[in-house]
């Protein structure tokens, strides 16, 4: 018999993710309706006033996109967890960490790839415009796959422990605090009008450092949680 | 591996180093006594008033030592999780449980006397500076990682998910040592290093310094007094660990 090869397995994952995914479309709904619905409390709560929503428009939105990230998380691996399929998924052949990076960017897909498309949708309901709506869509690109590779970390550590949904919050917003700053940094520089190359890059350096490190790590924890 | 006559890895077994540690504790605990009352009569006694500041920034003696040892003890404590880790050791992990609180209190008396001095000097209590932020971050990993171990029953579990979480977290500690460099904010340069020569008094470096010295001391007390705890818990069951009883972890605590 002959074995799938590593980039067989990696697409197999991800394909399987995805038709989950698809069969339990309302899940994947849920997180866009709570992006949008979150974001659009600011304006509410804040007030109407442009410049203001201008001011706290990058923010707003990536602390929103750290939050539907997170609120996902659960997602990743649990299901797979409770009907014993990540306990088969160990005992495959191919390194465990190509097949996280795997479900991660599955999950990318699902939870952080609607929250990039309807960004600038959102923007121009913070009254963003031009060239700081196209940084706000890049660096959530950019952004959200990192926000998904730690997170990766945080749920694999917490797999099946009581509480985990706080406990998981706990260990992985301040994960993502780099993430946060050089975002939200990157559209608040494009508004001063001084050009956001600079954070937009770290955001790069952030995401190839996580895709180098994290993976590995996850499923170092994935191991120790299923012993 | 042996040195100076004594076998050191007897020390590696809980039932060993228990009453070694038990016998170092005295000692330790004297010297953080000493060299810290040393530290705070140079501190507030001897060394000048500062020009621009006054006396209000003699709070350093207490602000920059707890800020080192507050990066000190994580990279120690990740250095004992990933030692657990690669040689399976489980004295480790105890080690790394043991020094997660000290950590901890470091780090927030880092930020207390921070905001403390930032008050009378910058004229706000909390500033969003890098370096005030990522440590900040540090209390939320120590913070993380205690969590996490309490909500994992299994031990074995519990030491190997925390040392995982640490190990990540050590990212965070080049990043706070360098914020002063790399983002230019509030928070001032290192006034004292290890390649150039102190841009202060001498007496306020010999102040600073023997606080340190006494911080280590106070850590290294507190640490084995609380790896004592972790050790009596964990081998209760075993025949030897019935005499490390639990009256002796209350009275520890």
């Amino acid at each position: 018999m002959s074995q799938p090869s590593m980039s067989e397995a990696l697409r197999g994952v991800v394909r399987r993710d995805l038709l989950l995914a698809m069969r339990h479309r309302s899940d994947v709904a849920m997180s866009v309706f709570f992006v949008v619905i979150v974001a659009s409390l600011f304006p509410l709560g804040v007030g109407p006033e442009q410049a203001v929503l201008r001011m706290i428009a990058s923010g707003v939105l990536w602390v929103t996109a750290l939050l539907a990230c997170l609120l996902s998380l659960g997602r990743l691996f649990t299901a797979d967890y409770l009907d014993g399929v990540l306990e088969q998924t160990l005992l495959i052949p191919q390194p465990l960490a190509v097949l996280v990076v795997g479900k991660v960017f599955a999950h990318w897909v699902i939870s952080g790839l609607p929250v990039v498309l309807l960004s600038p949708l959102l923007g121009l309901q913070f009254g963003l415009s031009g060239d700081s709506l196209w940084v706000l869509t890049l660096s959530l690109l950019l952004g959200t796959p990192t926000l998904s590779m730690l997170g990766a970390i945080g749920a694999a550590l917490t797999l099946g422990l009581r509480g985990s949904g706080l406990l998981v919050a706990l260990l992985v917003l301040p994960l993502f605090v780099p993430v946060l700053i050089f975002g939200a940094g990157a559209v608040t520089s494009s508004l001063a009008g001084i050009g956001s190359e600079a954070n937009l890059s770290l955001l790069g350096a952030c995401f190839l450092l996580s895709l180098a490190f994290a993976p590995w790590a996850t499923a170092v924890a994935l191991r120790i949680a299923l012993e | 591996m042996s040195f100076m006559g004594i076998n050191w890895f007897k020390y590696s077994s809980p039932q060993a180093f228990h009453p070694l540690a038990g016998k170092m504790i005295p000692w330790f605990s004297a010297a953080a006594l000493a060299l810290i009352g040393v530290g705070l009569y140079i501190g507030f006694f001897v060394a000048p008033t500062d020009f621009q500041q006054g006396d209000a920034y003699r709070i350093i003696f207490v602000h920059v030592p707890a800020a080192w040892m507050s990066m000190f003890l994580y990279v120690i404590m990740a250095a004992w999780a990933g030692i657990g880790l690669g040689l399976n050791a489980r004295p480790s992990f105890m080690m790394a449980q043991a020094i997660a609180p000290t950590g901890a209190l470091f780090t927030f008396l880092a930020l207390l006397t921070g905001s403390m001095w930032g008050k009378p000097t910058w004229g706000a209590w909390w500033v969003w500076d890098a370096r005030l932020t990522s440590e900040l971050i540090l209390l939320f990993q120590y913070i993380g990682i205690i969590s996490l171990r309490a909500s994992i029953d299994d031990l074995r579990r519990a030491d190997r998910a925390s040392a995982v979480f640490a190990l990540v977290g050590v990212v965070n500690v080049p990043i706070i040592y360098f914020s002063v460099r790399w983002w230019n904010t509030l928070h001032q340069g290192a006034s004292v290093s290890m390649t150039a020569s102190p841009k202060m008094a001498a007496t306020m470096v010999t102040a600073m310094l023997v606080m340190t010295l006494g911080f280590w001391m106070y850590s290294f007390a507190v640490t084995l007094a609380r790896v004592r705890c972790v050790i009596a818990e964990r081998e209760r069951q075993l025949s030897w660990g019935k005499n490390a009883s639990i009256q002796q972890v209350a009275e520890a605590r």
